[in-house]
């Protein structure tokens, strides 16, 4: 089971960053190419990434890549720099329809073929970040094999919406929305940035509402947040325990060539195993929560 | 004089030998001049106390830097003996830093021939790293320099204590007065062992001055000086407060090395040093101690704010400072009652009766560089150039019961973790865990620490990993060039000698 | 690879660099590396640029790098990007840039 708790930003043109970020071991390393380079730094930044792949300390690490559009003069080179340097997962920004996902996995497949890539490795995200793509949540969520997950980017959605950043009022039908999609379609769910490092409180009070909500992780943009955010996604002791129980139960049912698994007296079926799976992954990523 | 008294002893050969009355005046003239029996001590000018301490070409001069980058009277005083005239000098300051810049002149011009200090920094350090000097210098920690100075080798012929507040008679603070550096703790050792005590102040102040740090029998002259330092430039280059992720991620780890080693119990005593991480280390301990419910006994050493935080909170009992690192520790020496002042001599000298290192839990110490046999090097830079102090390194190291080594393992390019320091100065054998941002490394010799660590789920691994990790992202370093002069003598706490700096070549 | 204009590329913050190419007044390719790590990495410096160069078919120029102690990779990619700066070359040939 891959966890996707945290996806650490990274400024594509940040060679100090880039050098160093994999020591925060988020589950995921988004080096950016789009919002956080500058128009003129891109064909820096798309260098510095494509170099900084290859690095023998991100082959441990989920690595991620955000292009910028294809539409712009950048994207097409970015994705060229992305595949070929090995990055895991290419992140697509303003996804607004399944379109935009099928254009971005005919370049993939093209640059695959091209550079001895192994084919359908590379794998994708979409960012939903308008109304339209909210909308068109589930289609694009359906829309390629290659997608592991899609995220919501609250920064460009508010601001078409025509509202703001505010308690999460203003991301309320895009979350649920977002989240029903990736679950239909059976992928991974990230919630929005929370920008106000300094605002502890505020981020772990956010943390605990997407999780709640169901979302695998969230975007993050300072590394100090990995660890509050891993924290916040670890088990209680008692929910390890538990898990442990369930497990032990759904073993002694599959030895015992049962097909109703029991555990005090209590019916378990498939989701509350697969529940328990996933308590225990996140208890030996980070522990038990502190 | 009593004349009857000296005529009838004068007849008693049972004690020809001794010295006969001759008035109470006799030893003690002062005592008959209302006005000189107060202001004996006071000099017009620091040249009128350098004229009557007696100073001579040839000896030695004593300083203390509690003051830090802050420090004015180092540079000062060393002025003034070279416009004097003094040459052949040796200079014994607790330690230099960057802001000690202009002795350089002074040793170019003969007036200094010989150093002793804990460390250098800036271009003072590059200097006589290229060879500025004929005569290398001694490096020593702060325990093992009142070692030196007690076994005779270091003999302080007059010391200039620079100090924020003095009375007439010479009892001193750096707690009280305008430019505050707060412990005096190397001045104590120079005050209660020089021959000659000259106290430089911004102010006198009216008798008695209290607390004493320095004494008034420990003091010969007392002098008023515009400015002895600038308090707010203590901290820089030591005690930063930091926000930066990765020394944070470091400090987070030392303080689950320091809740899960063993030593983490009710009554428990910590040293967290001035590193930034180590700083930092200290902020996580507070809900761990809350949460395990215990407090510490006392802290050491180099006082911070994060320390005094935690004291003033109730979790740390008792501090003993050799040290303020900051205004804070200055201004809690001050107020706190359980906020004491020792001397360097009842820190860490090895050959005092009782020095409180020997009762250190756990310390957190820094390292430029830390080799496989977890040999630390916290005085060359590796470029070869000297750029730190040995400090409280080696003190601590070998008396707590656990030294804990924090640093990043790669500073831009340079790896911390090498297969050979360039320098030791604390042995491997002292030295317990390496906590880096890629992982632990615990010192074979301390298997139980290994196990107790791996048990509470933290990233251990062996140091030969961190190296291999640290030159699969930087390549392996070129050995530095030296020439064969010596430019450095690195003085174990016991005045041994540890090792020797070279001559870089250029 | 042809320089044909001054060009920059990089910062001069830790762990990154600066390069500066120029077009060759003579013909000849001339190498300047300045950097904080020069007396442990000098060589090493000096063989990732000589690489990259190579592989860009740079033959003459000037090249100036002010490093702050950046990983081969980064010194890689700083330089590339000064170079298709200088050459002002908009397609990027991957073969020669990994």
């Amino acid at each position: 089971m891959t966890l996707r708790r945290s996806m650490l930003f990274l400024p594509g043109s940040n060679a100090a960053m880039l050098s160093t970020a994999f020591v925060y071991k988020p589950d995921s390393i988004m080096f950016d190419l789009e919002d956080a380079v500058s128009l003129r730094e891109k064909d820096a930044a798309r260098l510095l990434v494509f170099h900084a792949l290859q690095l023998p300390v991100y082959r441990d690490i989920e690595t991620v890549v955000r292009i910028n559009q294809l539409s712009t003069p950048f994207g097409p080179k970015d994705l060229e720099a992305a595949v070929r340097g090995g990055a895991d997962v290419i992140r697509l920004p303003k996804t607004d329809s399944a379109e935009d996902v099928h254009q971005l996995e005919a370049e993939v497949e093209r640059i695959e073929r091209a550079s001895g890539r192994e084919f359908g490795s590379t794998k994708l995200m979409a960012a939903i970040e308008s109304a339209s793509g909210v909308v068109n949540a589930l289609s694009i969520a359906k829309s390629s094999p290659r997608l592991i997950g899609i995220a919501l980017a609250g920064f460009d959605y508010v601001m078409d919406m025509q509202t703001e950043r505010g308690d999460g009022t203003e991301l309320f039908y895009a979350r649920c929305a977002v989240l029903h999609a990736a679950r239909a379609a059976g992928i991974d769910a990230f919630d929005v940035v929370y920008s106000d490092v300094n605002n502890e409180e505020g981020f772990l009070k956010e943390v605990d509402l997407i999780k709640r909500m169901g979302f695998n992780g969230k975007s993050l943009i300072n590394p100090r947040q990995i660890e509050l955010l891993h924290n916040a996604y670890a088990p209680t002791e008692e929910e390890v325990d538990y898990a442990r129980r369930v497990i032990a139960a759904a073993e002694q049912a599959e030895r015992q060539g049962l097909g109703v698994i029991a555990l005090n007296g209590k019916m378990i079926d498939a989701p509350i195993v697969n529940h328990a799976k996933r308590v225990l992954s996140r208890a030996q990523a980070s522990g038990t929560r502190k | 004089m009593n004349h009857f008294a000296n005529s009838r002893l004068d007849q008693e050969p049972a004690i020809a030998h001794l010295e006969k009355f001759q008035g109470y005046a006799e030893h003690t003239p002062y005592l008959k001049d209302t006005e000189l029996k107060h202001s004996r001590k006071i000099c017009q000018s620091l040249e009128d106390a350098i004229r009557a301490s007696g100073l001579k070409d040839g000896m030695t001069v004593s300083f203390h830097h509690a003051f830090r980058e802050g420090d004015k009277t180092i540079n000062h005083v060393m002025d003034t003996l070279a416009h004097m005239g003094f040459k052949d000098l040796t200079l014994a300051s607790s330690s230099l830093l960057s802001c000690n810049a202009p002795l350089i002149d002074h040793i170019r011009n003969g007036v200094i021939r010989r150093i002793y200090t804990s460390g250098m920094r800036g271009k003072l350090a590059e200097a006589i790293s290229h060879g500025l000097m004929a005569e290398p210098i001694n490096i020593h920690s702060h325990g093992g320099r009142v070692k030196l100075i007690d076994s005779g080798e270091l003999h302080l012929d007059v010391a200039f204590l620079g100090v924020s507040t003095a009375d007439e008679f010479g009892n001193a603070n750096g707690i009280s007065g305008r430019s505050r550096c707060g412990a005096l703790g190397y001045a104590k050792v120079d005050a209660a062992r020089a021959d000659k005590v000259v106290v430089l102040t911004e102010e006198i102040v009216p008798y008695p001055n209290a607390p004493a740090s320095i004494a008034q029998d420990d003091v010969d002259f007392v002098v008023k000086v515009d400015q002895v330092g600038d308090p707010s430039k203590i901290s820089v280059g030591a005690a930063r407060v930091t926000s930066n992720p990765r020394e944070l991620l470091i400090a987070r780890l030392a303080a689950d090395v320091i809740e899960h080693a063993g030593y983490f119990e009710q009554g428990f005593s910590l040293q967290t040093g001035t590193g930034a991480s180590s700083t930092a280390a200290t902020r996580f301990l507070e809900t761990r101690m809350r949460k395990k419910d215990i407090t510490a006994a006392f802290a050491l050493g180099g006082i911070t704010g994060s320390i005094v935080e935690l004291h003033k909170k109730g979790l740390i009992e008792k501090l003993y400072d050799t040290q303020s690192f900051d205004a804070d520790s200055a201004e809690s020496l001050r107020t706190s009652p359980n906020h004491y002042e020792i001397s360097t001599n009842a820190y860490a000298n090895p050959g005092s009766k009782g020095a409180y290192c020997d009762h250190m839990d756990m310390v957190i110490l820094s390292a430029l560089e830390i080799d496989l046999d977890f040999n630390v090097n916290v005085i060359t830079g590796s470029d070869g150039v000297m750029r730190g102090a040995s400090g409280g390194h080696s003190d601590v190291a070998a008396a707590a019961n656990l030294s804990i080594v924090v640093g990043p393992l790669i500073r831009s390019r340079i790896p911390t973790v090498v297969r050979n320091v360039t320098t030791v100065v604390t042995p491997g054998e002292c030295v317990g865990v390496l906590v880096t941002d890629h992982g632990i490394a615990v010192n074979p010799n301390r298997p139980e620490i290994a196990e107790r660590l791996t048990a509470a789920g933290l990233p251990v691994t062996t140091i030969e990993d961190l190296y291999r990790r640290a030159i699969s992202l930087t390549g392996e370093p070129q050995a530095i060039e030296f020439l064969d002069k010596v430019v450095g003598i690195v003085r174990y706490r016991d005045g041994s000698v540890i090792d020797v700096v070279h001559q870089v070549k250029d | 690879m042809k320089i044909v204009k001054e060009a920059l590329a990089g910062t001069l913050e830790s762990s990154d660099l600066m390069v500066k190419v120029a077009p060759a007044s003579d013909g000849t390719l001339d190498i300047v590396i300045n950097s904080e790590v020069i007396r442990q990495f000098g060589a090493q410096i000096e063989k990732v640029v000589r690489d990259t160069l190579g592989k860009l078919d740079v033959t003459e120029g000037l090249v100036v790098i002010e490093d702050k102690g950046a990983l081969d990779c980064a010194i890689c990619a700083r330089l590339q990007t000064a170079v298709l700066r200088g050459a002002e070359c908009q397609d990027l040939d991957w073969s020669v840039l990994s």
